[in-house]
């Protein structure tokens, strides 16, 4: 929790206000260029939307989910899964949008500036939560045409959709170490994603974990992924929510709130203290 | 009473690399300093612990009377950066770009406005104003990024190599705009590796390399300690080569240098382009046919080649009595200005 305790530098003007008017300014102009270009963004929705075609039918009829091999069952059970995916997948655009800046000198003139240190970082965050909000809504929309259903009705869905938002929103606080860590936009790319097909496929999230070795099977219980996935479940009422005693698969709403919450915590801290030093 | 730029003994390493191994600078109010050096010699690092940018290892750093390492912040609001890249986002046009910058410097969102539209037009970019900067000249970038500098009109600015890449008349139209903005009582840091653009722009210079400052003054006694100007003359027929050489001589204020195979003379003069005519009458009068003739000014080139000698012998001087030696021989060099 050292963000939160370390004590701010000294600043006449400022403090949170400062620091908040800052991000939205940063935030402002992510926004406009996701508007110049559009590509991303659509990239961005299509490749979510050919996860859920592929997985729906080349897997459909061969997953065992809660003792049934029916495809309509397994499009139910793998919408939670894929949502919680692209969400995740918003750290490879934060990453290569920070790295680019630090490429092309940005970063420097933000640093020359007298504004919040945090700011550049937590403006491109939320132009990234922005997307990944459009994102999700359209996903939502293609998922209820392939048979997907809200069973526990509109609060505790939304309720689901906001954990997937904070769950996105902390990964791309990974994506901005990342694209401070490396040299080059393609590197905080491929840098970005490698790691999150392990994070991904080693859950709950397109197969039932019940069914995995149980070594694989500890760490899909645990993986903060898992949590948000088997909380969405659960609040969407869809099938395939995981009965394994592991705490987070027992508590996954309260396991995923602190799972993100302590990305957050930690990766912004880590990002922040880069930023201060950061060297193109 | 230091300048509006003032650092003492700034040293930075970078692993084994001393990047700045104790550079003094001093640049009073509303003049400009040319900080001159090859690739690597330290000047972009020296650029970068003033704006704030990296913390140096040790020393001390003044701007416009705050000290940075204490109070970057205040540092911030003071100062201007122009870095060798032309940093604006390409996705956003000219006037946002400077809005944006306008209210990171803390400006309500209708003074940046205001003041975006007023630099667009004194930046020759008013047309371009709501294009994407992706779309402009190399040129036009370098100038929207100068105007981001300018933002908050900055007593202080520092510009690192802005006129690298850009061509003739790019660069002259910057000069221009530099030299309204010092006329202005802007006090500038200037790096760059072209003597010329030094020459043009800079009050003082200061020779940098290998992190260290190894010549300081006006760009005359810079030149005058180069060598100043030279007679470069080829001839025609080898066999004028010896008398070609007695005419230089005569005209010449120091030693002639022959290069038999390209039949090339040179020798260092004063008295410029009326000298050189007169040189070139006598060789006529003589009946010596030549292929080429000039008059050269020393360049950055000439400039490192005398003042690389130096560094050569501290570095001598250092191995054999450690730092202190080195810090002695630099201390006497400044004395002897």
């Amino acid at each position: 929790m050292s963000a939160v305790t370390q004590p701010l530098a000294p600043r006449p003007a400022g403090g949170p206000a400062q620091s908040a008017r800052d991000s939205l300014v940063v935030a402002k102009r992510n926004l406009i260029r996701m508007t110049r270009i559009p590509e991303v963004v659509i990239f961005g929705l299509i490749q979510p939307i050919m996860f859920v075609v592929l997985f729906s039918y080349v897997f459909g009829g061969s997953m065992n989910i809660g003792g049934t091999t029916d495809p309509a069952v397994y499009r139910e059970f793998l919408m939670a899964g894929i949502f919680a995916q692209t969400v995740t997948f918003a750290t490879a655009g934060a990453g290569a949008g920070i790295a680019d800046d630090m490429h092309k000198g940005l970063i420097d003139r933000f640093r020359s500036l007298p504004m919040s240190r945090g700011a550049v970082l937590t403006g491109r965050t939320l132009a990234d939560l922005v997307q990944t909000a459009l994102t999700l809504l359209v996903l939502a929309i293609v998922a209820l045409l392939v048979g997907w259903r809200i069973h526990e009705g509109l609060p505790k869905a939304l309720g689901a959709f906001g954990l997937l938002l904070l769950l996105g929103y902390a990964f791309t606080w990974i994506g901005a170490l990342i694209g401070l860590s490396v040299r080059t936009p393609e590197a905080a790319t491929s840098g970005g994603l490698v790691w999150l097909f392990p994070v991904t496929f080693i859950s709950n999230a397109f197969v039932d974990s019940s069914q995995m070795t149980p070594w694989l099977r500890h760490i899909a219980d645990w993986n903060p992924f898992s949590a948000t996935v088997q909380a969405c479940r659960e609040l969407f009422g869809n099938p395939g929510v995981s009965d394994s005693p592991a705490w987070p698969m027992q508590h996954a709403v309260w396991a995923s709130l602190i799972w993100s919450v302590l990305i957050v915590v930690v990766f912004r801290t880590l990002s922040v203290r880069k930023y201060r030093n950061a060297t193109a | 009473m230091p300048g509006a730029i003032y650092a003492e003994g700034l040293v930075k390493t970078f692993g084994d690399v001393r990047a700045l191994d104790g550079v003094d600078l001093d640049v009073p109010e509303g003049t400009v300093l040319g900080l001159l050096g090859p690739n690597g010699a330290g000047k972009t690092t020296a650029v970068r612990c003033l704006t704030t940018l990296l913390t140096p290892d040790s020393g001390k750093a003044v701007v416009a009377g705050i000290d940075v390492l204490k109070h970057p912040n205040e540092v911030r609001r003071s100062i201007g950066l122009s870095g060798q890249f032309a940093a604006v986002d390409e996705y956003l046009t000219g006037r946002e770009n400077l809005q944006m910058v306008g209210q990171l410097y803390q400006m309500k969102a209708k003074e940046a406005k205001v003041r975006a539209s007023e630099l667009l037009e004194r930046f020759n970019l008013a047309d371009a104003a709501d294009r994407t900067s992706k779309t402009y000249s190399g040129g036009m970038r370098r100038r929207l990024d100068l105007a981001a500098a300018l933002v908050v009109s900055p007593p202080v600015m520092f510009m690192d190599e802005p006129t690298t890449g850009l061509d003739p008349r790019n660069r002259l139209q910057l000069w221009e705009v530099i030299q309204e903005l010092v006329a202005g009582g802007t006090t500038l840091l200037l790096t760059t590796q072209y003597l010329e653009e030094a020459d043009h722009l800079a009050h003082d210079i200061c020779v940098i390399d290998h992190g260290r400052v190894i010549a300081r003054g006006t760009s005359d006694q810079l030149k005058a300690q180069t060598g100043g100007e030279r007679v470069e003359l080829v001839v025609h027929e080898r066999e004028h080569m010896t008398s070609a050489a007695e005419i230089l001589a005569g005209f010449g204020k120091g030693e002639t240098t022959v290069e038999q195979h390209t039949r090339k003379l040179t020798v260092p003069v004063t008295g410029g382009a009326k000298l050189l005519a007169e040189v070139i009458r006598e060789l006529d009068t003589r009946g010596i046919e030549i292929d080429d003739i000039g008059l050269r000014r020393p360049t950055l080139d000439d400039v490192f080649i005398s003042l690389t000698g130096h560094v050569a012998e501290e570095k001598e001087d250092e191995n054999g009595s450690g730092a202190g030696a080195a810090k002695q021989s630099k201390r006497k060099k400044e004395a002897d200005k």
